[in-house]
């Protein structure tokens, strides 16, 4: 009977429920659908950085990952079987990497020339996928794919040879010239502008490390394996002699952003639950005030405090439900809709994101969760305004309340 | 047997403030079955006089009992279990639940005596024939008229067997042809089931189908008329 009540009454005032459901509608449409954005925007910088490139996880000789130095590379048939045998890990991609001065012509830029086994490489990183032009790298080849961004840079085209010079391992000169076999395109800003990659073979001859590499990057099956294979990784390699690495502290930086940024928008979902607090605050405070009568008559008859409570605390609780419901089934085929057709920005808009080290598209994240963590703010929203009810009602009189 | 006794009832509002005494030593005693009427001047203290019978405000000095248990003394919660067993009320302003019907509205407070549904719906649908509302059951309140709804309020006064029902001017807002029913039903309620009423009104038709006529002026008790 009580919760029958609860329901009738949020219908005695239809406009003001639709009103003050419409507010909490439109407040966990606003929230949902931000969140769903910004974590989509988020999740595609760190597919396109960690699964195009970087891996969810690596392993390098200890103390390389904070230097850098080509010569900290190490011999690649020791530790490659080992770390293929671990369980969760699909594929083990090899690279000897260091940064190079990329010339063509009168122009030069720094560039990370990346020796990969470029069979190997394809499988986590689709490579082959990101070509615009030419064609893919092969093992034997001694040639190059640059990233657009580089040929663009370079004004170099499919065919043209690129200059590399750089400090090979130990100090040695490291020069050479290659043709141009495939341009790439990148979705993450950052690997756009400086890749250049070579075949693993060409790239230990141009910087003399013969059978070195500097990086083994982990292919897994999902990102659910990556603290299970770190940890196996720890136990079984010699960690005084290597160091394993997770994608969050290979990329610090995108982590204390996504962190940032992540920060910045609980302030506006603050605010946001802030203004739509007042507006079921308003509702709760006419609405007590309205039957302050009507809770001296019940109490008069029999109705003990505490169930007159639970029945406005329900009565609100339904209010908040009834708004959030619909706003997360109105934000739903939203979301979806954003997740399938992301947001492309294009001119300005685009270069400025891109400068910022975005990929100008933000597609939406589709995550029960983020609509489920909406309903539950606005269920404990509801639950504590809910509470002014019930401290009125506990020390209303019904005398006086019936007396107007 | 007395159903109800007030001994030395007195009733001082913003007693620290400017004292108002709204009752100065009330006794008396109503015994089962009576039909009584308590009238006065407005601000005789007729209402207070309910409503601390009722237990729905307390004496400042002085003691009320029902049924042999003084009230004065009792929890705010054991109060209200009390008056749920105990006491019927009807108030002026008909004070029917706007949300429930008419029928859900008599079953609420056997509701909260924890009755069968078959023995509310019963009880429920045999006070709504008795009051001439078996049309009307499902009829919220806001679509009945002023002198039908008083009847739903009789009827919920009624669903639980209290001891006796407390009527705080019933006939104030209501027409002749309406007061007449309602008085018809109270008085047969009263003469074929035995039940106890107290009203407090200043309806002269109200007071002529009374068997008792308690007038209080100032506080006080200033006559006690049976007839």
């Amino acid at each position: 009977m009580l919760f029958k009540m609860a329901w009738r009454n949020i219908w005695r005032n239809r406009r003001r429920t639709f009103i003050t459901a419409a507010s909490i509608l439109f407040a966990v449409l606003f929230a949902s659908f931000m969140d769903s954005l910004q974590r989509g925007a988020w999740d595609n910088m760190i597919n396109n950085v960690v699964n195009y490139y970087f891996g969810y996880v690596q392993v390098h000789q200890d103390g390389y990952w904070e230097e850098q130095s080509i010569d900290k590379a190490f011999p690649l048939a020791d530790s490659l079987e080992q770390v293929g045998a671990v369980e969760g890990v699909e594929a083990v991609l090899p690279r000897l990497e260091s940064f190079a001065l990329a010339a063509a012509g009168e122009t030069t830029s720094g560039v990370l020339v990346a020796g990969i086994l470029p069979d190997v490489e394809n499988r986590m990183t689709d490579l082959e996928n990101r070509l615009v032009e030419g064609e893919y790298l092969t093992e034997g080849d001694e040639a190059v794919l640059v990233a657009s961004g580089v040929a663009e840079k370079l004004g170099l085209a499919l065919g043209d040879t690129l200059v590399l010079i750089s400090q090979g391992y130990r100090g040695v000169n490291a020069a050479g010239k290659y043709p141009i076999r495939g341009i790439a395109k990148f979705g993450s800003p950052d690997l756009n502008k400086q890749m250049v990659y070579l075949p693993l073979q060409a790239a230990q001859y141009f910087y003399g490390a013969p059978g070195l590499a500097t990086s083994l990057a982990l292919k897994l099956g999902g990102q659910e394996d990556i603290k299970p294979v770190v940890a196996a990784l720890r136990t079984q390699l010699d960690t005084s002699a290597y160091e394993v690495m997770d994608w969050e502290e290979l990329l610090p930086d995108l982590v204390q952003a996504r962190e940032l940024d992540t920060a910045g928008n609980v302030i506006v979902y603050f605010i946001l639950y802030m203004i739509i607090a007042f507006g079921i605050f308003g509702t709760i405070l006419m609405m007590s005030k309205e039957r302050e009568y009507e809770f001296g008559v019940l109490i008069s008859i029999g109705l003990q405090r505490w169930q007159l409570a639970l029945s406005v605390w329900i009565e609100v609780i339904l209010l908040g439900v009834l708004g959030a419901v619909s706003g997360i089934l109105l934000s739903m085929p939203i979301v979806c809709y954003f997740k399938v057709n992301p947001i492309r920005f294009g001119g300005e808009m685009a270069s400025s994101l891109e400068k910022f080290g975005f990929e100008p598209i933000f597609p939406a994240t589709f995550d029960l969760q983020i609509f489920l963590t909406q309903a539950l703010y606005v269920f404990i929203l509801t639950a504590v305004l809910a509470l002014y009810p019930i401290f009125k009602i506990r020390k209303l009189q019904p005398v006086q309340a019936m007396r107007g | 047997m007395a159903v109800i006794t007030t001994k030395g009832v007195e009733k001082v509002y913003n007693p620290d403030k400017i004292p108002v005494k709204a009752l100065k030593g009330v006794d008396l005693e109503i015994e089962a079955g009576e039909f009584t009427a308590i009238v006065g001047p407005s601000g005789s203290g007729k209402t207070t006089l309910l409503n601390i019978i009722g237990g729905l405000d307390r004496p400042t000095a002085g003691y009320v009992e029902v049924g042999g248990e003084d009230i004065s003394q009792m929890s705010d919660n054991v109060l209200i279990d009390f008056r749920k067993q105990h006491i019927g009320f009807v108030f002026q302003a008909y004070n029917l639940i706007p949300v429930l019907t008419a029928r859900e509205n008599v079953e609420f407070v056997m509701l909260l005596q924890n009755r069968s549904k078959t023995e509310r719906h019963a009880r429920a649908d045999e006070l709504l024939k008795a009051v001439g509302l078996e049309d009307k059951v499902h009829k919220r309140p806001a679509e009945l008229s002023g002198g039908q709804q008083q009847r739903v309020a009789v009827a919920r006064a009624l669903a639980p067997k209290p001891t006796f029902i407390l009527a705080d001017e019933p006939t104030a807002n209501l027409d002749s042809e309406s007061t007449a029913n309602l008085l018809d039903i109270m008085a047969r309620l009263n003469q074929e089931e035995g039940v106890t009423f107290v009203f407090s009104t200043h309806d002269q038709r109200v007071i002529d189908r009374a068997r008792r006529v308690v007038t209080l002026v100032d506080g006080r008790v200033d006559e006690d008329l049976r007839r």
